[in-house]
């Protein structure tokens, strides 16, 4: 494991050094009580003393809305009514100070977009340009984080290029892969800090420790699918569910979307929106039919592609890196948890018929 | 990185109304650029997004055979926004269709084997390109046994092939309706159930069905063919999701962990049993 230790004073020149070959990204303070990663203007440094953000980063992958394809349709224009592709912007970037869950969270969500039959050209491009700068976290972020017990942790490095553990007076910046090193050279940090590891390994027990919460999920990958989609608590885990989607759209691992053309005169582009299996428009046929017409459809549908579907796809964790925001952010408390462990636990009663 | 949401341009060269009500039209497309056509070779049971610039896209089931070459196919019902736009076009009209996607149906598996092809209303549009795909390669399969149904007779799709398969003796076709005042008519009156009660051949390990169609037809027939003896991964069904992507990526076709648009449309039988209702 290679250390390199930057100390604050040298911090944001450092930073200033990359900016010739980086567009810069990281947390900045919005409103009251929040931060929104956002690329750095010149002179503009990430604020290091954030918790986290409300809004996961993955808009900056998937942005929220993005075009995809330009049109016209102009019957003059011998392109006339042809899907044109728009460039995507593939210059090199870096986020700096993303929460280690958050990271995780892309590679999760890469396993939807990069597969062996398609890769999403928009995703991955993005994904691709990014050197992700992470933060450790010294303690809980919340009392809903349960990081931990989801696959992720305080000072997990999966998905990032370089660590960061804040020591108080310094940075120990833990190299992860070569992208990593390349970033840390062109700012210029290069002296080692051959006796970090234990002090790395304390601060992360440390931070472990705050850790309060937790779920089990030993024992979703073996449920039956029909069972624990026909089992009676679906009723009452969705009953207060007003289905406004925020659990969806804070959600670092929820990716789903929706595709429209936008016209203004005779242009256009087709665009792409988050979409929410929350909705109930997401899945509406043209003749009016709904395979998941119904409130419990649909909160059924988040969990169990979360910690189900998505066990059974990939058979390696759940879809969910434990960030704890839809907990936090849910009008009325509807915690992924409680779920979590009601599915773990469920024993479809034997009476049952099939 | 090859864009897999980028349509080919294409021109309707065709535009066909089907059905007496005029809500079903079938329209052929060529491609603008002639490779497209090679890119775009499929297997029969897969669709396509078609591209209306401007309105959107919509997966649609291919209608023509593989083995048709020089063109695509497709049907469309009148629903909804891209739906009704795309009856409005015009033969010259510049489109883009996306494809071909989704896994057809089992043609390794069929290969040699009896096929019994079962559908109702405009679900008949894969089935057609079946049906085109194995009477071209007829050495290849056992009996074809088809059995299709619509209201009357003149909601029933691709009539003219309907009549010239009737007269063929490689091919067993049972075409019926729900009723009708036309005293001509000399095929069978009756709802598609009742025929394949009837005419549908006895289950072996060597014969599959293929049905498509509205929820109900389906929920009748499937008795039917378990009486008959079909096992449940003989028998071969095509879901509807609404899509997007077509690709597996959007996020909104999913059965279960399967995406119906990329695991899919087709399913036996046995994989839906393990799958929950949610189509
Ligand atoms: C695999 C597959 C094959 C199909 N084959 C045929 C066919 O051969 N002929 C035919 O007429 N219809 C077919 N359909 C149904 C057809 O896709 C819908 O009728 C059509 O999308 C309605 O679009 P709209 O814009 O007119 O309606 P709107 O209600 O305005 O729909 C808006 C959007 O919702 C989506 N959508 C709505 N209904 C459906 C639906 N049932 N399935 C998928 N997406 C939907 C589309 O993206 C559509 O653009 C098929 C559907 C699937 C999934
Ligand atoms: S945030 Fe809460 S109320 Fe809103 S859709 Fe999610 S679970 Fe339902
Ligand atoms: S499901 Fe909730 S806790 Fe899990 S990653 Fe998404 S927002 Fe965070
Ligand atoms: S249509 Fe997008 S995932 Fe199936």
């Amino acid at each position: 494991m290679k250390v390199i230790r930057i100390s604050k004073t040298e911090w944001q020149g450092g930073l200033d050094k990359a900016r010739t070959g980086y567009g810069l990204y990281g947390p900045v303070k919005e409103g009251q009580d929040d931060h929104a990663f956002r690329p750095l203007a010149p002179g503009e440094f990430p604020d290091m003393s954030y918790k986290n953000s409300k809004m996961s980063p993955k808009e900056l992958v998937h942005p929220q809305s993005e075009p995809m394809f330009q049109y016209n349709l102009n019957p003059a224009d011998p392109d006339h009514d042809i899907m044109r592709e728009i460039a995507k912007d593939a210059t090199a970037k870096a986020v700096i100070g993303i929460r280690p869950c958050d990271a995780d969270a892309f590679l999760l969500v890469k396993r939807n977009f990069d597969t062996p039959i398609y890769r999403d050209p928009y995703w991955v491009t993005a994904f691709e340009s990014f050197t992700k700068i992470g933060f450790a976290c010294n303690q809980a972020c919340s009392a809903t984080a349960f990081c931990t017990s989801a696959g992720s942790g305080p000072f997990h490095d999966a998905g990032l290029d370089v660590l960061l553990v804040d020591t108080g007076e310094s940075y120990l910046a833990k190299v992860v892969t070569d992208k990593g090193q390349h970033f840390l050279d062109v700012c210029g940090f290069s002296a080692p800090a051959a006796d970090a590891a234990s002090q790395i390994e304390s601060l992360q027990k440390k931070a472990e420790s705050t850790i309060a919460s937790s779920v089990n999920t030993d024992k979703l990958k073996d449920q039956v699918t029909t069972e624990l989609y026909d089992a009676p608590f679906w009723e009452e885990i969705s009953f207060a569910c007003i289905n406004c989607g925020t659990c969806t759209f804070s959600c670092p691992t929820c990716w789903c979307f929706d595709i429209q053309d936008e016209t203004k005169g005779k242009q256009g582009v087709r665009m792409r929106n988050w979409d929410s299996c929350m909705y109930p428009l997401f899945t509406l046929h043209g003749s009016g039919h709904n395979p998941r017409g119904t409130k419990v459809h649909r909160v059924r549908q988040r969990f169990m592609h979360k910690l189900k579907y998505y066990v059974d796809k990939y058979q390696d964790g759940i879809q969910c890196v434990g960030c704890g925001r839809c907990i936090r952010l849910c009008p009325v408390n509807i915690d992924i948890r409680k779920v979590c462990n009601m599915m773990n636990g469920y024993t479809a009663c034997s009476c049952a018929v099939s | 990185m090859q864009n897999p949401y980028l349509p080919y341009p294409v021109k309707i060269d065709d535009i066909v109304v089907e059905t007496e009500d005029k809500n079903l039209k079938t329209f052929t497309f060529v491609f603008l650029n002639p490779a497209d056509e090679e890119r775009f070779a499929y297997r029969s049971g897969q669709f396509a997004e078609l591209s209306v610039t401007g309105k959107g896209e919509i997966p649609i089931g291919i209608a023509s055979s593989p083995s048709e070459k020089g063109f695509v196919k497709f049907t469309v019902n009148k629903v909804g926004l891209v739906s009704s736009y795309l009856h409005n076009m015009q033969k010259g009209d510049i489109m883009g269709i996306r494809g071909p996607l989704g896994n057809s149906y089992p043609w390794d598996v069929l290969k040699g084997k009896n096929v019994v092809i079962i559908g109702g209303g405009f679900a008949f549009t894969t089935l057609r390109s079946s049906i085109v795909y194995m009477l071209a390669n007829r050495q290849d399969f056992g009996k074809i046994t088809v059995i299709y149904g619509a209201r009357t007779p003149g909601m029933l799709l691709y009539r003219d092939e309907l009549m010239a398969w009737e007269k063929r003796d490689d091919i067993d076709m049972h075409i019926t309706v729900d009723g009708t005042n036309d005293p001509n008519w000399k095929y069978n009156v009756g709802f598609v159930p009742t025929i394949t009660e009837k005419k549908a051949p006895q289950a072996d390990d060597d014969t599959y069905a293929i049905i498509c169609g509205p929820p109900i037809m389906i929920k009748f027939t499937q008795p039917v063919l378990d009486k008959a003896g079909y096992a449940h991964d003989h028998i071969i069904m095509s879901l509807e999701n609404r899509m997007k992507c077509g690709i597996g990526m959007c996020g909104r076709c999913n059965v279960g962990k399967d995406f119906v648009c990329k695991d899919g449309p087709v399913f036996t039988l046995a994989q839906l049993n393990t799958m929950p209702k949610e189509y």
